[in-house]
């Protein structure tokens, strides 16, 4: 663990990841507090107003301020990683595990399930699943959680293939210890890290994700102050107010990209035989 | 050879077939059917039920996946149930606009990525490699639509150098063509070539440090001959899949961008399927944009098999 971390310190760009997205967490948690302004609350004699001391990124449409409502569409993104990431963790790595572990005709179910799952463009899918079950936050996060599940699912089915062969786990079998048991003990355990770096990496996925159906206007429902949904509202102003739509996609790129190099830095520090790969 | 292809052929048709299921059922779990959204305000009972037995729509599920499944197999998609157009027609009359944002994209993005990702690692640790690797980084986390958006208010209503939407047909007119698409092109294809640009740089890396390339060094050959015959060949391989599996993701963001830049693709006829419930038309499209992509990967995996003759699953 000390080296993990003491190689994880030395990679600047992945601490930098780290630090912007305490700072993100830090905004979603606490964003009543620090946002200036009430996210909803319009303001007819203040309507797009240019970035001024009063309104640092200045306002929308409605009068609203936009670095409140980016500050609690942080909330929203942030919400929506966690959901749709847990969603596509808990279904995917049952199922990978599943399949490489008990091997068979369950292997081949699962494996084509995921197969056939892959074959859709993420986007797409996720357009079709909204499609399906309406516009609305928690929808968005099913839809998200549901097409990153096979990834998931293959990284756990390969890492247990590698792992379950191993002496431990036929000295586990052997004494008579079960399969739940020898899953949850043995192969879990062996297969987290590259689970984590996936999630790391998912999370950066899930907030595109959130952020392109609202901008298509499949996403949350458009009295949400989500990136995505600021983005669609301000397409239609650009002309007029260039910041209502260039604050909020910097947020978004912000986020996403200090994910990714959060995940490139887990993945150097989790199994430095990769690092060439990541580079 | 020949039973590799046969092989990976055969491979792809229980996916093919799981895709026809998803896409005729998936769509069936849309709450309100066609009939409903077709007569809208004017809907009553006995009207929809003469409406959903002329579209064959009070037949059971599985009856009516088989129909259509047959139809399909004979070419015959159905017909959109709003703009009454044969939906092969009507995909087949826009599948070139997105056709050629993909190979715009994708040319857009090896162009810039594989010189930059082979200089980089030729250069490493170097300025360059830097510069090459943050906007790597930064390619691959900008949201395609943010970068549409960018470029329209820079370079169309700044500028005024490109229009912000539309489309004219190649054939109509090249040069205009080329005016409508450079800006979708390039805000679909950053992502893609931040990829390639990454992965094409991590397997140079690779590549320059096998011994063979040690070997050819030492022998006194030039750096030129080094990185054009020795190193890009072998470095190409990871590339190639990398390269497949993006032209999926061109296939899905081409939706976004062409919803951005007011594109008559395929990606915005199935955006206006999903949200007209329009069944024919977003089976349609979900068959084609998912066969696309299993057809493609079945031509990387091949290409990849030519490449690397040691692989043979």
């Amino acid at each position: 663990m000390g080296e993990i971390w003491y190689r994880f310190r030395k990679n600047k760009l992945a601490l930098f990841g780290f630090s912007v997205l305490l700072v993100f967490i830090i905004l979603a948690l606490a964003a009543p507090i620090i946002a200036p302004y009430d996210p909803f609350q319009m303001s007819t004699g203040e309507t797009l107003q240019s970035p001024n001391s009063a309104h640092i990124f200045g306002t929308d449409q409605f009068g609203r301020d936009i670095l409140s409502r980016i500050i609690h569409g942080t909330r929203i993104s942030f919400k929506v990683g966690i959901i749709s990431v847990g969603i596509s963790l808990v279904v995917g790595v049952a199922m990978g595990i599943c399949a490489g572990y008990f091997g068979g005709w369950i292997d081949i179910i699962i494996s084509r399930i995921i197969d056939i799952m892959f074959s859709f463009p993420d986007i797409f899918l996720a357009l079709v699943i909204m499609a399906i079950l309406g516009t609305s936050l928690t929808n968005v996060m099913i839809a998200i959680g549901i097409v990153y599940t096979p990834i998931f699912a293959r990284i756990a089915r390969g890492s247990t293939l590698t792992v379950k062969d191993n002496a431990y786990i036929e000295a586990a079998r052997s004494i008579g210890v079960g399969d739940l048991m020898t899953i949850i003990r043995h192969i879990l355990p062996n297969i987290l890290a590259p689970l984590i770096v996936q999630i790391t990496l998912s999370f950066g996925f899930a907030i595109r994700s959130e952020a392109a159906l609202s901008f298509l206007g499949l996403g949350v429902e458009p009295d949400v102050p989500s990136w995505g949904i600021m983005l669609n509202e301000g397409k239609d102003w650009m002309e007029l107010a260039w910041w209502v739509s260039v604050f909020p996609g910097l947020a978004a790129t912000l986020a996403i990209l200090s994910f990714n190099v959060l995940g490139d830095g887990l993945r150097d520090a989790l199994d430095p035989k990769l690092k060439n790969e990541s580079e | 050879m020949l039973k590799y292809v046969v092989k990976r052929i055969l491979m792809a048709i229980p996916i093919l077939i799981g895709i026809s299921v998803i896409a005729f059922f998936l769509i069936r779990l849309v709450p309100g059917d066609t009939v409903t959204a077709l007569l809208g305000v004017n809907y009553n009972e006995e009207q929809a039920l003469i409406l959903r037995a002329k579209y064959g729509l009070d037949k059971p599920l599985v009856v009516q996946y088989f129909i259509w499944l047959k139809n399909v197999v004979a070419g015959d998609f159905g017909n959109s149930f709003f703009t009454k157009e044969p939906v092969l027609s009507a995909i087949a009359d826009r599948l070139p606009v997105t056709l050629q944002l993909m190979f715009m994209s994708f040319l857009y993005s090896i162009f810039i990525a594989i010189p930059l990702g082979t200089i980089a690692a030729i250069k490493r640790n170097s300025a360059i490699d830097y510069g090459a690797s943050f906007l790597g980084l930064l390619g691959v986390s900008v949201p395609n639509f943010w970068l549409g958006t960018l470029f329209i208010l820079f370079f169309s209503l700044n500028l005024k150098w490109f229009p912000s939407g539309g489309f004219i047909s190649f054939l109509e007119d090249p040069v205009q063509n080329l005016r409508y698409m450079i800006m979708p092109s390039v805000a679909l294809g950053t992502a893609v070539g931040a990829v390639v640009m990454r992965m094409t740089r991590s397997s140079m890396l690779e590549v320059l440090g096998q011994d063979y390339i040690k070997m050819a060094e030492a022998k006194g050959v030039t750096d030129r001959r080094l990185i054009f015959n020795h190193a890009l060949k072998n470095s190409f391989i990871p590339v190639v899949t990398v390269l497949g599996i993006q032209m999926g993701y061109l296939l899905g963001g081409s939706v976004v961008i062409e919803k951005i830049f007011s594109l008559p693709g395929v990606g915005q006829l199935s955006l206006q399927a999903i949200t007209n419930r329009d069944y024919a038309l977003m089976q349609g499209c979900i068959l084609l944009v998912a066969s696309g992509f299993v057809i493609i990967n079945l031509l990387v995996d091949i290409i990849y098999a030519f490449l690397n003759p040691k692989i043979r699953y």
